[in-house]
């Protein structure tokens, strides 16, 4: 079973870092969407 | 008198059509052109009206009075006009915000998915995974467990190395885990707040989603690695016409011939590749709200090809809103979803106490030797001639 093992462990580096990238590329529609500037004077 | 009555009767009998026709060309004549009682109920019940004559009406230009008379700004179109432009997405609105649905100020497309998702999603869910469960335990009455016919050899062969394991229960877990957590999600309300209470339940929604977002990477990653490992061993070929003709030889006693995957597991990697894979897409279209729009384009092709009316049905929405995009996406992962884990329920029993000896290709790599011979009698010729098997004791 320590296919299994290393697949539990792999699933868990996974899940994590590819939250830790998204959340550190920002790619949140929301974000993307929205300024943080008061005013927008142009596109 | 009498030839004034006759032509009297004449005319009236000329003009009772032209009248119906006026009728039929202004149905909602006695609305002023607006939608009637009738346009309203035919909605409640969820019948499908022809819109045409509300949102084709969202003002002329043309007709605009000038600039320098009384109400001349506002171009041709009153405000109930303006408001059926945003109502059929037809206004030319500009907002601060560029997210690709923040100019969709009116839409519902919602109100049937709710319903839908409400009722008949669920009673989806139940009869699948209930009936699932139940078609198994009723074959395993019948049928029992399967069990190497011929006397055990005591050694071992290596059906699956370690790298494909890996990618076998990487999938697995994670499939599992996706399983439940979007189960949680899909059924929270109906089962589990009544249960655990508004409180309870939101920490583990919250929890819940987190795992579910993030582990479904995993997923997609152990989707590629067992389609390239595996895909090679999963062509179909004429020895899965003969496996199926015999139905795997579940009943008959027989052991029909099958290479490293028989049909029954071709078909199941099919189904776990195909739906994996359409799960999988979906998934990241509801990660990354409207930034993918799929199922507008996909109705719009499915539509110039005529197959709605294959079966009967109307054409399909086109266009859709952004937001209708997501809620087709949301039906289509939770029912392929579904569809998967009853196939992979079934894997399941098969794999550990539907049959004997087959967890041990999984758990431990190695088979014996006549378990192999019995259920991949060509795949075990083939191995068994490049290299000796192994004492099950070694």
């Amino acid at each position: 079973m320590k296919a299994f093992l290393v697949s539990l462990i792999a699933l868990v580096v996974i899940s994590v870092g590819a939250n830790q990238l998204l959340v550190r590329v920002g790619p949140s529609s929301a974000d993307a969407g929205t300024s943080v500037q008061n005013v927008r004077l142009s596109d | 008198m009498l030839r004034l009555m006759t032509l009297f009767a004449l005319l009236w009998t000329l003009a009772a059509p032209v009248a119906a026709q006026d009728v039929i060309d202004t149905p909602r004549a006695s609305t002023g052109g607006a939608q009637t009682l009738e346009d309203i109920l035919r909605r409640q019940e969820g019948q499908v009206i022809d819109d045409g004559f509300r949102s084709d009406v969202t003002g002329n230009p043309d007709l605009a009075a000038p600039m320098t008379e009384q109400l001349g700004t506002l171009g041709g179109a009153s405000d109930p006009d303006l408001w059926r432009a945003f109502r059929y997405s037809t206004a030319d609105i500009t907002t601060q915000n560029r997210g690709p649905a923040s100019t969709t100020l009116v839409q519902d497309g919602g109100m049937w998915w709710l319903l839908f998702r409400k009722g008949p999603l669920l009673q989806m869910t139940a009869y699948l995974l209930g009936g699932t469960l139940l078609a198994l335990a009723l074959f395993y009455l019948i049928r029992g467990r399967i069990r190497i016919d011929g006397q055990k050899t005591g050694r071992t062969i290596t059906r699956f190395k370690a790298f494909e394991r890996f990618g076998h229960w990487l999938l697995a877990s994670s499939f599992i885990i996706l399983g439940l957590t979007g189960l949680t999600s899909l059924l929270g309300r109906k089962v589990l707040i009544p249960v655990f209470g508004h409180d309870a339940f939101s920490v583990l929604a919250t929890g819940s989603k987190w795992v579910h977002n993030n582990v479904s990477w995993a997923f997609i990653v152990a989707l590629v690695i067992i389609f390239v490992v595996w895909v090679a061993h999963n062509i179909p070929d004429r020895t899965d016409l003969n496996w199926l003709a015999k139905a795997g030889g579940l009943f008959g006693g027989s052991h029909p011939p099958a290479k490293k995957f028989n049909a029954g597991q071709k078909l199941i990697f099919w189904a776990v590749i195909i739906l994996g894979g359409s799960i999988s897409v979906t998934g990241v279209s509801l990660l990354f709200p409207f930034e993918f729009n799929m199922f507008g384009h996909t109705f719009s092709t499915l539509n110039s090809w005529g197959v709605p009316g294959w079966i009967g049905m109307p054409d399909l929405p086109y266009p859709l809103q952004p937001q209708e995009e997501m809620l087709y996406a949301q039906l289509w992962h939770a029912i392929v979803s579904l569809v998967l884990m009853s196939i992979i329920i079934a894997h399941i029993y098969l794999g550990s106490v539907g049959m004997e000896g087959a967890f041990d290709a999984m758990g431990k790599g190695e088979v014996e030797e006549q378990w192999a011979r019995e259920h991949h009698s060509i795949w075990a010729e083939e191995v068994l001639k490049s290299e000796p098997s192994k004492s099950e004791a070694s």
